[in-house]
């Protein structure tokens, strides 16, 4: 199992799972604020809508989709 | 890093043409952009391994393509190749309606992906939505993962449906083993969502179903633009290719849904043609009429561009409306205008959707051809 946080919030998830699955899983649906403040998720899961971005481990733009989990990340939804 | 073949994408048919090309040169790289090697339908878990002496190169985007061939990679730096195959494939079409934009509503493809990289659906009340023979087996896998499929609206007829697969035997056993794992999940043909808002789905027709998750995808856009950047010639919006898979550009070889959806018999087929071809040796000639006859069969129907509001997004990227585009003629100039199609996924989702609403055609392409971080562009311009 893998340990993460999202916004400060821990979740476990098995190895492997996807950052999206991840906070899918935890029941977090919004990932990003669009231009005009809408709230978005993932929509394609194949890293082409570009709709899941989140912050990990500081860096912005992160496709939550195509990241496997890592022990200790840091997950922030924008 | 040089290699006689370079292959673009590890999906059925980028494997495909790696176990072929593999016969043959002892030098060939399978690139992808994924975790794993698999593509979707077998993201994961590819029946095809890697063949030993392939190189494998995961989590790596190609953002620039050049002739003679250089790759340009985010991960590797520049890598070179004799011959290039693109076994880039698909992408999900999506079609406005109101509601599409919010958390909830997935692909069709998009939801099985994130259920296949660990996403629990066990409980989950679930609609399939939008049109090809990928509803049936996307609602199989999530019912085996537990999910509670409440419906598949397909907006085809069934009276298109029927007689396709009448003409394809081959495939009904697949057809009926699927049917068979949705006993007591409703197939409504001639149907499809028209409104989501807060967790309900309201259908063509006046249906209207709870659900926690909408799957809906209209079909499969073909990954072009890395054939387009090279400037292989585009038929119809399919990558032109011969008999033995090769492009207008010498040396360019394309494979699977990019020439022409007709999911993975064909991607199998195609691939190892290119892979062949690429590398010198005999090619098996393609057979061809399933790719039109899948595309007839389940041709949108024309009242799906309709079902945008002058408020519904269209470009998701930029949050353009339907509204904001109406008063353009093209797409350069609503581009221009209102920047739709200029955010990060470049047009992808947006493009196919202004062709089907609006019959503009989104075909330029630019570099990078993904969003790549500045350090790197500027490391390919001052480092060449």
């Amino acid at each position: 199992m893998v340990k993460l946080r999202c916004d400060g919030v821990e979740m476990v998830v098995a190895e492997g799972t996807s950052v999206a699955a991840a906070l899918l899983g935890a029941g977090v649906s919004r990932f990003r604020s669009s231009v005009t403040g809408e709230p978005r998720g993932p929509l394609c899961g194949m890293g082409v809508c570009m709709e899941c971005r989140v912050t990990i481990d500081g860096v912005g733009h992160r496709l939550a989709c195509q990241t496997p989990c890592r022990a200790g990340m840091e997950v922030m939804t924008t | 890093m040089k290699f006689d073949v370079v292959i673009l994408g590890a999906g059925p048919a980028g494997l495909a043409a790696a176990r072929a090309a593999g016969r043959r040169s002892a030098s060939v790289a399978l690139v992808d952009d994924n975790v794993t090697a698999g593509g979707q339908i077998w993201r994961g878990a590819p029946r095809i391994a890697v063949p030993a002496g392939v190189r494998f190169f995961p989590q790596t985007r190609v953002f620039d393509l050049r002739p003679g061939f250089t790759l340009l990679t985010e991960s590797h730096g520049a890598m070179e190749a004799s011959r290039l195959i693109l076994a880039t494939g698909a992408r999900e079409l999506f079609l406005p309606f109101p509601g599409w934009t919010a958390p909830g509503v997935f692909g069709a493809g998009g939801l099985q992906a994130l259920v296949k990289s660990g996403l629990p659906v066990a409980g989950k009340r679930v609609m399939v939505a939008g049109s090809g023979p990928l509803l049936l087996a996307v609602a199989a896998a999530l019912r085996t993962a537990g999910a509670r499929v409440v419906g598949i609206a397909e907006q085809a007829p069934l009276g298109r449906i029927v007689p396709f697969l009448a003409k394809y035997p081959a495939k009904l056993p697949q057809a009926f083993a699927l049917r068979a794992r949705l006993v007591g999940v409703p197939y409504w043909t001639g149907t499809w969502p028209v409104r989501f808002a807060e967790g309900m789905v309201t259908l063509s027709g006046g249906r209207t179903v709870s659900v926690d998750y909408l799957a809906c995808g209209f079909g499969l856009v073909p990954n072009t633009e890395a054939a387009q950047l090279l400037g292989c010639r585009l038929d119809d919006g399919f990558v032109a290719v011969d008999s033995r898979q090769e492009t207008s550009v010498a040396g360019v070889y394309c494979a699977g849904e990019p020439t022409g959806i007709g999911g993975l018999d064909k991607a199998l087929e195609d691939g190892e043609r290119a892979g062949a071809a690429a590398t010198g040796q005999a090619v098996n000639p393609s057979r061809g009429a399933f790719v039109r006859d899948l595309a007839a069969a389940f041709h949108l129907d024309p009242r799906l561009f309709d079902l945008a509001e002058p408020s519904t997004v269209v470009c998701r990227c930029e949050d353009v409306s339907c509204a904001a585009l109406r008063p353009y003629r093209e797409w350069r100039e609503a581009k221009l205008m209102t920047r739709c199609g200029m955010g990060p996924c470049q047009g992808r989702i947006c493009g196919p959707i202004t062709n089907c609403l609006l019959g503009w055609s989104a075909e330029s392409v630019r570099r990078p051809l993904v969003p790549v971080a500045a350090e790197i562009l500027l490391k390919d311009v001052f480092e060449p």
